[in-house]
């Protein structure tokens, strides 16, 4: 590698996408987040997605064992992750080796040479050591003595042990990319202030490895190019960087301000969907009353008893939890009480692919339950709007007194991305219908004319004492009543509550072209991916006739939607998972052809993926 | 909850406007009678009642109350109930479940709710058998007994509620004859006034699948000699004379009479039943002969909801977060301009 004399001017980039690997033991997660949330205060959108083992303890070295996390950030919007990587920083060979594929070509790769002994490489399967078999030829390969450099830094630095030492080793490596991206180190030594508090030594010794790295990359110009990414254009308000599942917990949190209702969550833990509950527990001081019942049964049928007593009751769960939990969200739809139940999905059938994403349970929330038991379904596409999800569904469900499947997925509920932070204030009305003053003939299913809703009488008031259950009831008095026609006119009434809450909701939007060729049609958590395609398409590739649709209502669909469908040639149906959402759309819209991008590898569909199929369709 | 100002209730106060349809000379109207007795004596506004059942004959209990009730979903009254008592603890909570409903499917809830201490209350309604579905086997249902599903005799040996009850750290434990409506009443009000899960167990017979399955130990004639009424503070004495008694005898209890081989009054057990531990209750409740019936245990502990509420209270007072927009704004946030 030539040692340039002469440092280039900084590069200008619109977005650059970073990947740290490392063993789970390297600390990749604390690395990336630190890079993440410089970035975004330094002005950039940020879009993030960790990547981590799904053994807990895996055996160190191990390609197994590697944990990973991607930084997308960019002077224009990020909507995704990223697919392919600019620069790849791996601390190890296992690193090297899972994560290489990933690499644009021609593109830089740090790794800690110290790493690459005998025995992590053996544990990588490589039978040569790659940074000398001419395997990375055509990679630009910063090799550089990271473990032995970090030795060097602490040496003067009394009271850490090898293994502290060892473990800072990310620091160097972080200190590295900020130089190369021209950030400064101030938050994340501020971070480490805060963080090790009571324990100065540790201040002291991050501070200097994260120095080391940055001086390091900046005095012996290892680096022959450095880049500097403008900061975004966005719109103009306090922003933090949040994960999906955090957004779902604090939505929630709002709608439980914004209602004035106590938030009660009834869960059982589960991959990917445990940090809301991880994250709503720790709000006691709002009151939030978490229950970690027994399983997820107890969790949705406490959900339900809190919501008979009046709380905004919530139940969170994955894929094969929703399936535990069919028979009581029967139950609920039957005595129509308002719940939010929340899936994040992940990769299924059965335990399937618990850290990985899929868009699989949409036909299981729309009919996986015994009977005719149609219920509010909806999805979130960010992991910002994920937010704007949580609340919508605990708004539908309070004001259509109907359980609310709120879909999202382990892609966005991990991922994190700039928030526009909002205030409880700024939130739309939430109205619920509870009653106060008892009038006579009232009973249990006596409807709203515009609604359909029932009203929500809880116990302690007085006069409203009443009983209800999962047995069909009569459709004006609400007692028990096994006539034929009744059944039938209460199973016409509960599909019509559902479908009258399209008055309840948005519009859809087209983006791009509002008619032409071909509609790109998407849902949940697919929203970054297909739109930034599509924008690529028609910004860069100067299409005009390419239109792009989004549902985040998927029962009952916009008002608007037969109408946007019918303005465009084509339809494409791009989901993860066989076609469930074109399945739904066929059987309900006919009379158009809906093709079909389809993928269940348990990883997002990848921009290069999409293009190329849409042009094929154009 | 019991304020001095609770309106005067009567029995009819808590009948409701269903028909009853249990059949006839079922035990569940004894049990439904019962309790319509015991409710004006508890003190408790009737708005604040709520009975909570699963699903089988007896989980039809709620519809006939006239208070807030939920007939749910088979096994799954406790999880609802627990929502419920979590969602307002003023609330006076009852479980309505059968032995099918309790420990068959509903076998992971029932430990686990008794195992956390909700101050509410548990009648389990058990004919031995499953009534609703005409007369399968249940988990109670002894090894021999032929059933709709076991017609040459169930294989599958029981357990006792009781002692799973006790094994899931149950705090109030009662037993009682479906044909006992006096002393029936007597243990709901106490239960009522237990601060914990309090766990009753009728022994209801079911006069369809399984006439007669405790006629041994229930019938008028032969209760006082083979069922002892156990009440805390008390010698444990039974029999139509009250001259039986029992006393311990190495790590087994044993039936003895008074007068008979130099043994007096003193000799006799004395019940406790709010000792912690839980080993006697497990011996009176395994008792063959006599079934042990009356309040067997009830120990008095902390319930779930204080220690929730005084976590809660203890986090409010010491929290900077009193709104949401002061923990939305917290922490890393940064200005776009
Ligand atoms: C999920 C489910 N499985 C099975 C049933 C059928 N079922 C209804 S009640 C019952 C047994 C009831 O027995 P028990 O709890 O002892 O109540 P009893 O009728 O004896 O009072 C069964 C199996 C059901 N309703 N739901
Ligand atoms: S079947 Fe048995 S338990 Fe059910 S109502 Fe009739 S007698 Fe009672
Ligand atoms: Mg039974």
């Amino acid at each position: 590698m030539s040692i340039e004399s002469i440092k280039p001017a900084p590069k200008e980039l619109e977005g650059v996408v970073i990947r740290f690997v490392g063993d789970s033991g390297d600390g990749m997660q604390l690395t990336g987040t630190q890079f993440t949330d410089t970035s975004a205060m330094f002005g950039n959108d940020v879009s993030t997605f960790p990547n981590y083992p799904a053994e807990i303890r895996a055996p160190q070295g191990s390609l197994y064992g590697v944990s990973g996390f991607q930084v997308h950030i960019g002077s224009v919007e990020v909507s995704t992750p990223g697919d392919s990587v600019d620069l790849l920083v791996a601390m190890n060979p296992a690193g090297l080796k899972t994560n290489l594929y990933a690499l644009k070509k021609g593109h830089t790769v740090i790794v800690d040479k110290d790493a690459f002994t005998k025995k992590n490489l053996e544990k990588a399967f490589y039978e040569t050591n790659p940074l000398e078999d001419g395997s990375l030829d055509g990679y630009h390969v910063i090799e550089v003595d990271m473990s032995t450099l970090t030795k060097e830094a602490l040496k003067d630095v009394d009271g850490l042990d090898n293994k502290t030492i060892t473990r800072s080793k990310n620091m160097f490596s972080l200190g590295m990319v900020y130089w190369m991206y021209h950030r400064s180190t101030e938050h994340t030594i501020d971070f480490f202030n805060k963080k090790f508090k009571s324990k100065p030594e540790l201040i002291e010794a991050n501070t200097k490895v994260l120095n080391a790295g940055y001086y390091y990359a900046e005095t012996l110009e290892l680096i022959s190019n450095s880049y500097t990414i403008s900061p975004a254009k966005m719109v103009p308000g306090t922003y933090r960087i949040i994960m999906g599942n955090t957004a779902t917990a604090w939505g929630l949190l709002a709608a439980s301000e914004k209602s004035g209702l106590e938030l009660f969550l009834g869960s059982y833990p589960i991959t990917p969907a445990t940090d809301i509950l991880h994250e709503l527990v720790k709000h006691k001081h709002f009151g939030v009353k978490a229950f970690q019942a027994e399983d997820e049964i107890a969790g949705i049928c406490s959900a339900i008893g809190a919501s008979f007593a009046g709380d905004l009751a919530i139940t969170t769960t994955s894929g094969p939890g929703l399936a535990l939990k069919g028979e009581a969200l029967g139950l609920a739809m039957m005595i129509e009480l308002p719940l939010v139940v929340i899936n994040v999905q992940r990769g299924g059938p059965s335990t399937g692919l618990p850290t990985k994403t899929e868009q699989s349970d949409l036909l299981q929330a729309m009919y996986g339950r015994n009977g005719e038991s149609p219920v509010v379904v909806i999805a979130a596409s960010t992991p910002a709007d994920c937010f704007n999800y949580a609340y919508e569904a605990a708004r539908l469900a309070l004001e259509h007194m109907t359980p609310v499947i709120l879909l999202t997925d382990g892609y966005i509920a991990n991922g994190s991305a700039p928030w526009k932070i909002q205030s409880v204030a700024d939130m739309p009305e939430i109205k619920n219908r509870k009653v106060t003053k008892f009038t006579e003939n009232w009973h249990p299913y006596k409807r709203d004319a515009k609604t359909l809703a029932r009203e929500w009488a809880v116990p302690g008031t007085s006069g409203f004492e009443h009983r209800v259950g999962g047995l069909e009831k009569d459709s004006v008095t609400g007692n028990v009543s096994y006539v034929p026609e009744n059944h039938e006119t209460m199973t016409h009434t509960r599909a019509e509550k559902i479908r009258l809450v399209q008055n309840n909701i948005p519009n859809l939007k087209v983006e791009f072209a509002q008619q032409g060729d071909l509609l790109v049609v998407g849902w949940g958590g697919t929203y970054g991916t297909l739109h930034s395609a599509v924008k690529q398409i028609t910004e860069e590739e100067g299409f005009n006739n390419i239109g792009f649709v989004h549902f985040n209502y998927i029962n009952p669909m916009p008002k608007n939607t037969e109408e946007i469908f019918a303005k465009f040639k084509k339809i494409i149906v791009c989901e993860l998972n066989s076609g469930q959402f074109a399945f739904i759309l066929k059987a309900n819209f006919g009379k158009f052809d809906f093709q079909q991008i389809n993928k269940v590898q348990g990883l997002p569909f990848s921009n290069d993926e999409l293009i190329q199929k849409f042009k094929q369709l154009l | 909850m019991e304020a001095t100002a609770v309106k005067k209730y009567t029995y009819k106060d808590f009948v409701s406007d269903q028909e009853v349809r249990w059949c006839p000379g079922c035990d569940d109207y004894v049990i439904l009678n019962s309790m319509q007795k015991a409710l004006p004596e508890m003190g408790v506004e009737k708005e604040n009642v709520v009975f909570v059942s699963g699903i089988g004959c007896s989980s039809r209990f709620p519809y006939y109350m006239n208070t807030y009730g939920v007939h749910s979903i088979h096994g799954r009254a406790p999880g609802i109930a627990t929502g419920v008592k979590l969602a307002n603890p003023d609330l006076s909570v009852w479980i309505i479940t059968g032995d099918g409903d309790a420990t068959a499917i509903g076998g992971n809830h029932f430990i686990h709710v008794l195992r956390r201490n909700i101050n509410l209350n548990i009648v389990l309604f058990n004919n031995e058998i499953y009534g609703l579905t005409k007369g399968q086997f249940s988990p109670t249902s002894v090894v021999g007994q032929k059933t709709k599903s076991s017609p040459y005799g169930n294989t599958q040996p029981p357990f006792s509620p009781g002692e799973l009850a006790l094994g899931a750290n149950a705090r109030f434990y009662a037993r009682i004859g479906g044909n006992n409506p006096k002393a029936m009443t007597q243990i709901f009000i106490e239960a009522h006034r237990f601060k914990g899960t309090s766990l009753i167990e009728v022994l209801q017979n079911c006069v369809i699948f399984n006439d007669g399955c405790y006629t041994d130990v229930t019938d008028k004639e032969v209760k006082d000699d083979k069922q002892i009424y156990l009440e805390h503070g008390k010698p444990m004495i039974f029999g139509k004379n009250a001259d039986k008694g029992l006393v311990l005898k190495g790590l087994k209890l044993e039936v003895v009479t008074i007068g008979e081989n130099g043994i007096t009054e003193k000799d006799i057990l004395v019940h406790d039943a709010k000792e912690k531990d839980p080993t006697m209750h497990q011996m009176l409740i395994r008792l063959a002969y006599p079934i042990a019936t009356g309040i067997v245990r009830a120990f008095d502990d902390v319930t779930l909801e204080e220690r929730e509420d005084e976590l809660t209270k203890k986090i409010k007072a010491g929290s900077k977060y009193k709104k949401t927009d002061d923990l939305f704004f917290s922490g890393e946030t940064y200005e776009v301009k």
